[in-house]
């Protein structure tokens, strides 16, 4: 039972490690005012540009850094369309998605399907400490104990950060203290970007070696409801993106479970979306968005 | 220079803000036609000034937030070209307006260490140290710590003037400061300016139309009048009466009337003991009125005195609003706009833009409050809207056609359609909310006669407008409303600009 | 010298064809840059895309037969975004539609034909609206945003239908995960002889021309899109903002129901997991491209149609991978709206000079 226990523990560490990547990029957008629909398709790039260019290389830490500068330019391209020219944000981030995730299929069937099959890296091992739950990726390290802490000082703490804040709640106040709205958008959809690309890379460098067609399969999604989850807050993110994994390890454990073999387990695999959506439910009401949220700001 | 200035050999060298010759026009409204302002430094400054007289374009144009057509501002003797609010700011001027440029959710600290953040830098003890060192300095008590929105309304301004001052501000402008809060808070605002003055030696511009304040804080005041300075006296001293007199000397005391006015009939609209809770105080407290079939009742007050609540309180909008209110001897319930339109009640809100879907046509527009009327069963019957808005059209002269989408519109066809809208099956009872503001002369002439003749027709108008001479125009009684209560009442043979000003104003 | 956006006064008659071509331009481009990368020629590989389908009655046909889901789910969604309800759920809608469908089909010996294929229509119906209800119940009472609510449950559709197709309507035959093939009674019948073109086509167009007629002809229609226009506007009007969206996206999901028992009972006649490769996704991508115009849908269907089916002939006949097809519509999809932008505004060089 404790061994069951410590191993789901070590699981949702794991699990929630892409997650908390890509829902903390969201928050950062999401803080200054714009809804990144682009997430999903950001997270494809970055599984693809990560362990395409550590294949070529050799280096997986060249492919994480060349996933990470893709998805500050996905945040770009992101940006201009709504921020410079104004276009609807769900649109355009849905356009992006659809976009990137066709263009990270093709390119990868021509790079390698034609060549010698699926690409494949060695990845990175998780380090082999004390048992399951300390036995984690380093990338899973760095997410809990060197990011969320990081962006938490970033966001509350730095003056990137109460600008980022300003222009998302009353971008007219921000204009009239001086503060470029558009260039402090800009950054938040290049920080989120390489945040959810480093989120994608997680996946194929270190979690699986190798690329295949869905392989994000609506973490992206997921990550959105996590930020509404967690009111858009680092700490309490990080909480649903928890929550979220340990729901999914649970169901891996759960299938070992005699009585409830006979379950079909996809209904144990729905279960964590089903969560999100009943956590929404409950808590999702008169949720203080920040109070520019999907607003786009000129000054005519 | 007036002979007060010769008495004290005051020098204009000492001047902190001159303004020469500035004008500014937007289109053919002049707003701002020859303004020549000195303010002293270590002085407070009232501007004194009717709606629409040109007040916040002027200050607009000190604050970088337009360009001025003609003329010039000159800071402590040397021109400056006020191009945006950071050089305004950087000139050392400062302004609190009454939409506060606070972002609501952060707290005292982080507002004040908004302005000077860099890119990492952020100094949260150092905004902080100002704040605290500013207070004392002042006298004022603050807590650093607290947001925004937990703070009341009189608290948040003094926030937006910590803010000003920690910015290295010397001449600040106060647009209505006290139009937002209640008598003691005036007062310990009033005890503020004064103690900016004496502790720092800040110069301050009062844009108020609230006499006893004049009389209690200037030193000098000026008055604007259509875009000019018409005078500028030595306000310490100078008594309500002087002050009100100075307001509305030159000014035409007849009013004109715009024709027949037929007889009023029974009760059809009764407000009673009207109470609205809002924002922490009662915006609106146990207001009664009554108004007649074939009455225009007119309110008259400044703005923010209840005016905007009690129109949307008339659409049942509010969920902490108690009182009677009755169309037409039916008490009605259920509170939300179409209980209202039920019972035979319509509005006009004060925002044409907010009551028009602008992307949909003007039939389309006209007809939706209304759909059951024109569709059977669920299919709109074409001809019937077709005729509607080709009558509608004739009838309130709209230069439009019935396909056209309504945000094309200028301004006053905009208007009409909704006054189409509203008349076009006339309601017993009707709230009409800033019917002529921003519109042209000929609308606006237009619009009054409109008013007049469904008014002569039976309905019972309640107008509400910021503009006094209109209300004076069209009324037959006028109930002055201030802070939430009707605190008087005048018949139109007993009109009097004067005495009908000072009660708004509070006197 | 600064560049400014500045909102346009007039809208001439010719700017909007003017800014799709410009897009169409530049899609052209971009693309061209990844057929290069695959060592195609863009040319021949746009030729392919777009010109070999319309070569023969064959391609004319299965691309017709190709945009009959994209026609539903199109109409689905323009009618959704219509009211301002952003309903991007319209994958899982038709997930459930088709497996709805699957269950008549799977219970249809022994009835006649029509009753087959009316039941199956309304089965689909009842899947994609019940799968719209709950977020659509979630919006309307508690005002939760929708975009998140009806995305997340795509995946779980997803989830369903491969839970049932491993377990209890798993093909005892072949043992895949697959149903059996279905009841011959809810077949829907060919409308093309020599063609695979299926009753589900005339319903699309069908469901169209009600969908068009309905918003633009009846009372309900002007609320729906009075409340996506401007929901505070119409709230003053006193229309009861809530009770459209709830209502608009039942009959959205309804419609994306349809599509999924259109491609069961038409195309694939059985349930498998691949029955859908994101025709839902796709559309959004027709109804943008449309500007939520319905007769627009039916042709914007059909472009994508063609581009579907010649991107099988470029591949085959270029080596180049299937998917650019998917890559050609989504980059339209992005140059087209950010063209459209400058139907508002336009760019203006601040020291007096302009250009469009």
């Amino acid at each position: 039972m404790i061994e069951t226990l410590i191993g789901i523990i070590g699981a949702t560490l794991r699990i929630s490690t892409p997650l908390v990547f890509a829902s903390l990029g969201e928050v950062i957008t999401e803080r200054a005012g714009i809804l990144n629909l682009s997430i999903e398709g950001t997270m494809y790039t970055g599984a693809f540009v990560g362990i395409t260019v550590a294949a070529q290389t050799g280096s997986l830490t060249t492919g994480l850094i060349a996933a990470i500068i893709a998805g500050a330019i996905v945040g770009c391209v992101m940006g201009f369309l709504v921020i410079t020219l104004g276009v609807n944000q769900h649109v355009a981030g849905l356009g992006l998605t659809l976009l990137l995730i066709s263009a990270s299929n093709a390119a990868n069937r021509i790079l390698f399907t034609n060549k010698d099959g699926m690409v494949r890296v060695d990845p990175w091992k998780p380090f082999d400490f004390a048992g399951p739950i300390f036995s984690q990726y380093w990338l899973t390290y760095a997410a809990f104990l060197i990011l969320a802490p990081a962006l938490w000082w970033l966001l509350w703490r730095s003056g990137i950060g109460i600008r980022i804040r300003a222009v998302g709640e009353n971008p007219e106040s921000a204009d009239v203290a001086g503060i470029s709205v558009a260039r402090t958008r800009y950054f938040a959809l290049a920080l989120g970007g390489a945040l959810m690309a480093a989120g994608g890379a997680f996946i194929t460098l270190a979690f699986l070696g190798s690329f295949t067609i869905n392989i994000i399969n609506g973490r992206g999604w997921v990550a959105i409801a996590l930020v509404i989850f967690g009111r858009w807050g680092i700490w309490r993110t990080v909480s649903g993106a928890l929550l979220f994994a340990l729901v999914s390890a649970t169901q891996q454990q759960l299938r070992l479970v005699p009585a409830l073999s006979d379950l079909p387990f996809e209904i144990l695999l729905a279960l964590p979306y089903l969560a999100v959506i009943a956590g929404l439910a409950i808590t999702g009401r008169n949720v203080p968005y920040p109070g520019a949220y999907l607003k786009p700001y000129r000054r005519l | 220079m007036s002979t007060a200035d010769v008495v004290t050999g005051y020098s204009v060298a000492t001047s902190a803000v001159s303004l020469n010759g500035l004008r500014k026009v937007y289109g053919d409204v002049v707003a701002v036609a020859n303004v020549d302002l000195e303010v002293r430094s270590g002085e407070i400054h009232a501007l004194l000034g009717e709606n629409g007289a040109g007040k916040t374009t002027l200050m607009r144009l000190l604050y970088g937030l337009a360009k001025p057509d003609a003329g010039s501002i000159s800071i402590d003797g040397a021109a400056v070209a006020i191009t945006s609010p950071k050089v305004a700011r950087a000139a050392g001027i400062g302004m609190v307006t009454q939409h506060f440029s606070l972002v609501k959710t952060m707290t005292v600290t982080e507002n004040l260490a908004l302005q000077d953040a860099g890119f990492f830098s952020l100094d949260l003890a150092g905004a902080r140290r100002k704040l605290l060192t500013l207070c004392e300095e002042i006298g004022l008590e603050i807590d650093p710590d607290a947001r925004i929105d937990s703070l009341p309304v009189a608290m948040q301004q003094r926030v937006e003037i910590l803010k000003a001052l920690a910015g290295g501000c010397k001449v600040l402008i106060l647009d209505e400061p006290t139009a937002v809060l209640g008598p003691q808070d005036v007062d310990s605002l009033l005890d503020v300016i004064r103690r900016l003055r004496d502790t720092i030696g800040l110069s301050v511009i009062l844009i108020t139309h609230k006499m006893h304040e004049i009389s209690q804080v200037a030193d000098r005041v000026s008055v604007l009048r259509r875009g000019e300075i018409v005078a500028t006296e030595n306000a310490s001293g100078m008594s309500i009466a002087s002050i009100t007199a100075l307001m509305v000397e030159g000014i035409q005391q007849e009013i004109v009337e715009t024709g027949e006015r037929s007889p009023q009939g029974s009760s059809v609209l009764a407000i009673k003991d009207l109470t609205v809770h809002l924002r922490g105080r009662d915006v609106i407290s146990e207001l009664n009125l009554e108004v007649s079939r074939g009455e225009i009742v007119g309110i008259a007050g400044v703005s923010g005195n209840g005016q905007s609540e009690l129109v949307q309180a008339l659409s049942g909008v509010f969920a902490h609003q108690t009182g009677e209110i009755s169309v037409d001897g039916k008490v009605v319930k259920g509170g939300s706009p179409s209980a209202f339109a039920e019972a035979g009640f319509g509005r006009l809100g004060e925002d044409r833009h907010a009551s028009s879907v602008s992307a949909l046509t003007v039939e389309e527009n006209l007809i939706l409050d209304r759909l059951h009327f024109f569709s059977k069963p669920g299919l709109l019957l074409k001809r019937k809207i077709r005729k509607f808005a080709e009558d509608s059209i004739t009838n309130f002269a709209i230069k439009a056609k019935p396909d056209q989408a309504i945000g094309t519109l200028s301004g006053g066809n905009m208007q009409k359609v909704l006054l189409a809208r509203l008349f076009g099956e006339r309601p017993l009872a009707a709230v009409v909310s800033q019917p002529t503001r921003g519109l042209d002369v000929v609308s606006t002439r237009y619009v009054r006669q409109l008013l007049m003749v469904e008014r002569n027709a039976g309905v019972g108008i309640l107008l509400v407008s910021e503009d006094l001479d209109e209300i004076l125009e069209l009324s037959d009684r006028v109930l002055v409303i201030f802070k939430g209560k009707i605190v008087g009442e005048v018949a139109r043979i007993d009109f009097d600009r004067v005495a009908i000003g000072a009660m708004m104003a509070g006197v | 010298m600064k560049l400014r956006i500045a909102l346009r006064a007039n809208k001439p008659w010719w700017l909007s064809p003017v800014l799709i071509a410009i897009a169409i331009i530049f899609t052209f481009i971009i693309s061209a840059a990844m057929i290069r990368w695959a060592g195609a020629n863009p040319f021949a590989a746009f030729k392919y895309l777009l010109g070999s389908p319309l070569q023969s009655k064959f391609g004319i046909t299965e691309a017709i037969l190709s945009a009959t889901p994209l026609v539903l789910t199109g109409g689905a969604v323009a009618l959704a975004f219509r009211a301002g309800y952003w309903n991007i759920g319209a994958e899982g809608q038709l997930l459930a539609g088709a497996t709805c469908a699957t269950f008549v089909g799977l219970h249809a010996d022994g009835i006649p034909h029509w009753l087959g294929i009316f039941l199956v229509v309304i089965a689909g119906a009842f899947g994609g609206m019940l799968w719209a209800f709950v977020p659509a119940l979630l919006r309307s009472r508690l005002g939760i945003d929708e975009v998140v609510t009806t995305l997340l449950l795509n995946p779980v559709a997803l989830l369903v239908v491969t839970g049932l197709l491993n377990g209890p309507w798993r093909n005892p035959e072949t043992k895949f995960p697959e149903t059996q093939v279905l009841s011959e009674n809810i077949f829907f019948p060919r409308v093309y002889p020599g063609s695979r073109i299926h009753l589900g086509l005339i319903i699309g167009i069908v469901a169209l021309a009600i969908c068009w007629w309905v918003v633009g002809r009846t009372a309900g229609g002007l609320k729906m899109r009075a409340v996506g226009l401007a929901p505070g506007a119409a709230r003053i009007a006193g229309l009861k903002v809530e009770k459209t969206l709830f209502t608009t996206a039942l009959a959205s999901g309804a419609i994306a129901g349809i599509a999924g028992a259109g491609e069961v009972a038409g195309v694939a006649h059985q349930l498998t997991d691949g029955i859908s490769p994101g025709f839902g996704y796709t559309g959004v991508v027709v109804a943008t491209l449309a500007a939520l115009s319905f007769p627009a849908v039916l042709l914007i269907s059909f472009v994508l149609g063609i581009i579907n089916v010649g991107s099988f002939s470029a591949s085959r006949a270029l080596s180049i991978p299937s998917t650019i097809g998917e890559v050609v519509q989504a980059v339209l999809l992005t140059t087209v709206v950010s063209a459209l932008v400058f139907m508002k505004f336009r760019i203006v060089l601040d020291k007096g000079k302009r250009h469009d």
